[in-house]
């Protein structure tokens, strides 16, 4: 009798979660897929052949000869989008490499800080993460604008004469993304640095290796993993990011989550908007599969 | 460890800290400026939260967002601590590879293609969009937060406590709840606040998914931001910051105090 419980309970444990992703996650991706292979029409859905499950097996046959790969080929052959998924890749790979150079000092800074203010330094880190991603972005255009509280910062102290073009430029979109995913790359540097056995480094020191170089061949080669993960927690939402690029972005900021966006709301053409989110989840499929990898073998190793 | 805290690190500590700070906190301090202009200062005034309480469409929005933030949250919760579960003690099942791929794979997953797969989720099921279809949404791509912070308290847990459980006659069903529960609710309570944070922030997948009648606030301020920088705004941010650090403060206190307790606790056990 136990055992039978057990059973049904275990069952129902994977089960439940399991089909939720299954019907939530899985099922509407295979959806996007077929769309990205329709055409587009005046219509609601705006899309045509659309698979009509009642018409049994013919009819789907039917729907499936009418599928074309037109709309893959339109984004090879217009450059615009070539254009927008080169400069998403290039954005979200200096805006990472910057995220890494502000946010490992403060990773560092807060795994040697005394243990008595540790906890306090990384509430302090995860606060801003709390708050809303699109108030922190929005705080931005007042500190960026031409008008705004940087120029006159700068005008005041001398530093310059007329006021610097920032908002409205892939400079912004740097900054947005910099600041916004900060403690995304801090937190699993900060728990790799913080786990890390410095009589190391001491033993290194003592035997005159320059804390410099002790820096270098010890602390960071440790650090690798958090590095690592959290590299990818900034690069992979980065080259789909939105809102980032939409509100400090100006006309040159191509990025695809915005193509995608516009190519959606504005022109209403769901099939090739679908294609192009095929194309970007292609683009990130190593990344993210790279990613999953690390945060299961982190996982296994923690137990 | 040998905790030398040196200037360096001071040094590095206050420009991160300022980094991060400085915006968020000239934002609120903004909002209580009597010009229109958010950029120069004119005197103190509180008449922009005056005036976005007056704001019926602001309002609405706001109930909004905190009826799909409960109600996604809380599902969320129950989801994701099942899916940790799963992960954590179910080492071998079929299919394991691919559910383990669709845990970690929304934590990192642009929220355009989330958003937009969704939709056409539901436009090919023929569910008419609104309240509910952001709330299914934010179910699907909070649960899996949950279910992260959930397994990373699940791997340290000390298993012979359920086996004890287990041994004196307690169904899987009542151990769980009075063993496994009880160790894990702080994680699980952290779980729920996630959800019901990342609930509250969401623009682009409540964007997708929502339809006439379910606008939720970040999707208003997004459109009023749009038409440009205005000390209304302002407000509403500072009143949302306000609630989520008043929260996250009560949580950390909480959960230090548990600390001290158990901390007191186990000296007490010592000495007798």
């Amino acid at each position: 009798m136990q055992k039978l419980i057990a059973s049904v309970v275990s069952r129902l444990v994977i089960s439940v979660p399991y089909l939720w992703m299954l019907i939530f996650f899985l099922i509407p991706f295979i959806i996007v897929f077929k769309i990205s292979l329709s055409q587009v029409t005046m219509a609601i859905p705006p899309y045509t052949p659309t698979i009509d499950i009642w018409a049994g097996w013919q009819g789907f046959i039917n729907s499936i000869s009418q599928f074309s790969w037109d709309n893959y080929v339109f984004l090879g052959s217009d450059p615009l989008y070539v254009k927008a998924y080169i400069s998403s890749v290039i954005i979200a790979g200096i805006s990472t490499f910057l995220t890494l150079l502000v946010g490992y000092p403060i990773a560092y800074g807060m795994a040697r800080a005394p243990a008595t203010v540790r906890s306090t330094l990384l509430m302090l880190v995860i606060l801003p993460f709390w708050t809303s991603f699109l108030i922190r972005v929005y705080a931005w255009i007042g500190i960026l604008k031409p008008e705004g509280l940087l120029n006159q910062f700068l005008i005041w102290a001398n530093v310059i004469d007329t006021p610097l073009n920032i908002l409205n430029t892939n400079t912004a979109v740097l900054i947005g993304i910099v600041y916004s995913y900060l403690p995304f790359l801090v937190l699993p540097i900060y728990s790799t640095l913080e786990k890390m056995d410095y009589s190391l480094v001491e033993a290194a020191e003592d035997l005159g290796c320059p804390p410099i170089t002790a820096f270098w061949k010890i602390t960071f080669p440790l650090s690798l993993p958090g590095v690592v993960a959290g590299c990818f927690l900034v690069f992979i939402p980065a080259v789909g990011e939105f809102v980032i690029p939409d509100l400090l972005g100006g006309s040159e900021t191509l990025m695809i989550g915005k193509t995608l966006w516009n190519e959606f709301s504005a022109n209403r053409d769901w099939p090739l908007s679908s294609a192009v989110a095929v194309v970007l989840l292609a683009l990130l499929v190593v990344p993210i599969v790279l990613f999953q990898r690390s945060e299961a073998k982190a996982q296994e190793s923690e137990k | 460890m040998n905790t030398t805290w040196s200037r360096f690190n001071i040094v590095s500590l206050v420009i991160g800290f300022a980094f991060l700070y400085l915006p968020i906190v000239l934002l609120v301090v903004f909002s209580f400026n009597e010009s229109r202009l958010v950029t120069v200062w004119a005197g103190f005034s509180t008449k922009w939260y005056v005036s976005l309480f007056n704001n019926k469409s602001f309002i609405d929005a706001a109930w909004v967002t905190i009826r799909v933030g409960l109600i996604s949250a809380t599902v969320a919760t129950i989801l994701g601590t099942l899916g940790a579960l799963a992960l954590t003690r179910y080492t071998r099942f079929r299919g394991r590879m691919l559910f383990s791929a669709m845990i970690y794979a929304p934590l990192v997953m642009p929220e355009v293609i989330t958003g937009l797969s969704l939709l056409l989720l539901f436009v090919a099921i023929g569910f008419d969009r609104g309240i509910w279809t952001v709330t299914l949404a934010h179910i699907t791509f909070t649960m899996c937060f949950v279910a992260v912070v959930v397994q990373s308290r699940l791997v340290t847990f000390d298993r012979s406590l359920e086996e004890a459980a287990m041994d004196l006659g307690a169904t899987p069903v009542t151990t769980f709840f009075k063993v496994t529960l009880p160790v894990i609710l702080p994680a699980v309570v952290s779980g729920w606040m996630l959800a019901f944070t990342l609930s509250l922030d969401d623009l682009v997948i409540s964007s997708f998914t929502s339809g006439p009648g379910a606008t939720t606030l970040p999707m208003r301020i997004y459109s009023q931001v749009r038409l440009g920088v205005t000390p209304e705004i302002n407000a509403a941010c500072t009143i949302l910051i306000a609630i989520v650090a008043v929260g996250v403060v009560i949580a950390s206190v909480a959960n230090k105090r548990r600390e001290v307790q158990k901390a007191r606790d186990e000296q007490a056990a010592a000495r007798h």
